[in-house]
C-alpha cells in the first residue's frame, strides 16, 4: 500500500503536481489516467524518489518515503519493478542480459537457474527469439516488453508502470495488460499503471486515478468510470465514437 | 556561486561514489570492460603520438644547439628530461582528457538523458559507484600507459636524432643517462595518479549530472573537455611548484 497526501510539484515557475491525495492498494491494478502533459510521469517519478517534491508525503506501508535513509531507500527500491515511459533499457547489455541484470545484482542464483527465469519471464512477453539481440536493434513495441520482462524478472513488491503498452499492437497490448494483472494477483503485489489507454482502462482498471492540471479530478475503477457524469472524465473516456457507442449502450442496457 | 556549488557538488559525488558498492562479481566485469575501453582502447594513439613528439623533440633541441661548446650529448638529455617531466605526464593527459574524457562523458551523458542512469537507481542500484567506480579503478592502470609513452618517447627521440643524421646513438645514450634524478620519476607517476582520477571523475561529473537531451550529451562533452584541461593544467602548476620548487 502506498499513501501520497498533498503533493505538491514545481519545475521553477510551472506548478506541474498540485497538492495529490490518493491511495494505491496491494494486491490491486491502480491505474494513472490523465492527459498528455498532465503531469503523470512526474507523479509516478515523485512516488519512485526520482523527483524532489516541495510539499507533501509519500508512505510505503506507513513508512515515509523521504525520511529513510540512503540504504533504507535503496533495500526499497531492490523490491520495485518500473518500466519507463521510454524503456531505459541499458544498451551496452543484450536483451537477455538486460532482463538479468536484477537478478544479477540482487540474488544468488546461479547462472543456470537465472537462465531458466530469463527465458519464462521473456516468453511471459511473447518474446522467445530475441535473446541476444541488442536494445537498439529492437523495435519500440520490443524494447517495452523487455523493459516488463526486466522489470518483474525479480518478483517485485511494487511494480510501476508508464505506459507499458503504448506503441503495442491491440493484441500485444492485452497480452501485456492481462500479464500485469496476473501477476498483481498472482503475487499480491502494488501495481502502479500510467495509462492513456482505454483498453487498459477497461481490463485492468481496479482502481483509477484521474489527472487534470495537476490536481486529482477523479477516482473510481472500471466499474465506475461509466457511471460517472464528471465531465472532464467522460470528455477524456469518451473521445472516441466508438466508445460513446458504447456508453450509451451500456447506460440503456442498466437502466 | 555555481563553480563553489559545482565544486561542492563534485567532492559529494566522489564520496558517494565510495559507498554502498556494487557486487564484486558484477564490478569486476564492469572494471575489466573499461580496461578495456579506456586503458587499451588509448594505447594505440599515446604510442603513436609520444613516439613522433619525442622525434621532434630531438630534432628541434639539435637544430637549437649550434653553439659549439655544448656537448652533443645534450640533445637526449633535453628529449629525456621534457618527455619524462612534462610531455608524457601532462600532455598525453590532455590528449586523453580529449579522448577518454569525451567517451567517459557521452556514454554518461546518454544514459542519463535516456533514463538508464534512473532505472539504475529504482532498483536500489547505487549508480555513481556502478558507473564511475570502474572507471576509477581502471584508471589507475594509466602510469601503465605513461611508462609507455615515456619509453616510446625518448625511443622516438633516439630514431629521430641517429636516422635524421642529427646526432650519434652514442651520444644520445649518454645523454639520456646523464644527471638522472630518480626523484623525477617519481614526481612524473605522482602527477600521473592525480591526473588518472581528474580523468576518471571531472568527465564522469559532467556526464552524471547533465540535462537535457542529446544535443546537451554534445555540450556537456566539450564542457567536460574544456574543465579537465583546466584542472589538470592547473594541477600540473601546483604539484610542480610544491614537489619540484
Ligand atoms: N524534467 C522536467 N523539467 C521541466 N518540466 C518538466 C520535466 N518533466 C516534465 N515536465 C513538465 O511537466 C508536465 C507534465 O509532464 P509529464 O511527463 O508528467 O506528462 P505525462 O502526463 O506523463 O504525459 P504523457 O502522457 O505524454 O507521457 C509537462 O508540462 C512537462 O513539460
Ligand atoms: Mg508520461
Amino acid at each position: 500500500m502506498i499513501e501520497v497526501k498533498n503533493l505538491h510539484k514545481s519545475f521553477g515557475e510551472a506548478h506541474i503536481l498540485k497538492g495529490i491525495t490518493t491511495s494505491f492498494e496491494k494486491g490491486k491494478t491502480n491505474l494513472i489516467i490523465g492527459q498528455s502533459g498532465s503531469g503523470k510521469t512526474v507523479f509516478l517519478k515523485c512516488l519512485l524518489g526520482l523527483f524532489d517534491y516541495e510539499e507533501g508525503s509519500i508512505a510505503y506501508e506507513g513508512k515515509i518515503f523521504s525520511k529513510l535513509s540512503p540504504d533504507e531507500k535503496r533495500n526499497l527500491r531492490a523490491e520495485i519493478g518500473m518500466v519507463f515511459q521510454g524503456s531505459a533499457l541499458f544498451d551496452s547489455m543484450t536483451i537477455a542480459e538486460n532482463v538479468m541484470f536484477p537478478l544479477r545484482m540482487f540474488t544468488k542464483q546461479s547462472k543456470s537457474e537465472m537462465q531458466d527465469r530469463v527465458d519464462f519471464v521473456l516468453k511471459r512477453v511473447n518474446l522467445d527469439d530475441a535473446h541476444n539481440k541488442m536494445p537498439s536493434e529492437a523495435s519500440g513495441g520490443m524494447q517495452k516488453r523487455v523493459a516488463i520482462a526486466r522489470a518483474i524478472v525479480n518478483n517485485p513488491k511494487y511494480l510501476f508502470c508508464d505506459e507499458p503498452n503504448s506503441g503495442l499492437d491491440p493484441k500485444t497490448a492485452i497480452v501485456i495488460d492481462n500479464l500485469i494483472q496476473e501477476i498483481t494477483d498472482e503475487y499480491n503485489i502494488t501495481t502502479v499503471i500510467n495509462s492513456h489507454d482505454m483498453n487498459s482502462v477497461m481490463e485492468i482498471g481496479e482502481k483509477i486515478v484521474f489527472l487534470k492540471n495537476g490536481l486529482k479530478e477523479w477516482e473510481g475503477s472500471k466499474d465506475t468510470i461509466f457511471k460517472t457524469d464528471n465531465e472532464a472524465v467522460t470528455n477524456f473516456v469518451y473521445s472516441s465514437e466508438l466508445f460513446k457507442k458504447v456508453r450509451k449502450m451500456y447506460l440503456e442496457e442498466n437502466s | 556561486m555555481t563553480y563553489l556549488h559545482n565544486i561542492g557538488k563534485y567532492f559529494l559525488m566522489i564520496a558517494e561514489m565510495f559507498r554502498k558498492p556494487t557486487k564484486w562479481s558484477v564490478m569486476k566485469q564492469l572494471i575489466l570492460k573499461d580496461i578495456d575501453d579506456l586503458v587499451i582502447g588509448s594505447l594505440g594513439i599515446v604510442a603513436f603520438i609520444a613516439f613522433f613528439v619525442g622525434g621532434v623533440v630531438a630534432i628541434q633541441t639539435s637544430l637549437n644547439i649550434n653553439n659549439p661548446l655544448i656537448p652533443k650529448y645534450l640533445v637526449g638529455f633535453a628529449t629525456r628530461q621534457s618527455i619524462v617531466l612534462e610531455f608524457a605526464p601532462t600532455f598525453i593527459s590532455i590528449i586523453m582528457a580529449g579522448k577518454v574524457g569525451s567517451f567517459i562523458t557521452s556514454s554518461i551523458g546518454t544514459m542519463r538523458v535516456t533514463e538508464q542512469i534512473d532505472a539504475l537507481e529504482v532498483m536500489g542500484i547505487n549508480s555513481l559507484n556502478y558507473l564511475v567506480f570502474p572507471k576509477f579503478i581502471s584508471l589507475m592502470l594509466y602510469p601503465f600507459v605513461i611508462s609507455i609513452a615515456m619509453f616510446l618517447g625518448v625511443l622516438g627521440g633516439m630514431a629521430a636524432c641517429v636516422y635524421g643524421g642529427y646526432g650519434t646513438l652514442e651520444d644520445y645514450v649518454i645523454g639520456i643517462q646523464t644527471d638522472f634524478i630518480p626523484f623525477h620519476i617519481t614526481y612524473a607517476f605522482i602527477k600521473t595518479i592525480v591526473f588518472a582520477f581528474i580523468l576518471a571523475t571531472i568527465p564522469s561529473f559532467y556526464g552524471y549530472y547533465m540535462k537535457g537531451g542529446a544535443l546537451e550529451v554534445g555540450k556537456a562533452s566539450t564542457t567536460s573537455f574544456v574543465w579537465t584541461s583546466v584542472v589538470i593544467i592547473l594541477l600540473n602548476f601546483l604539484l610542480t611548484s610544491l614537489l619540484l620548487g
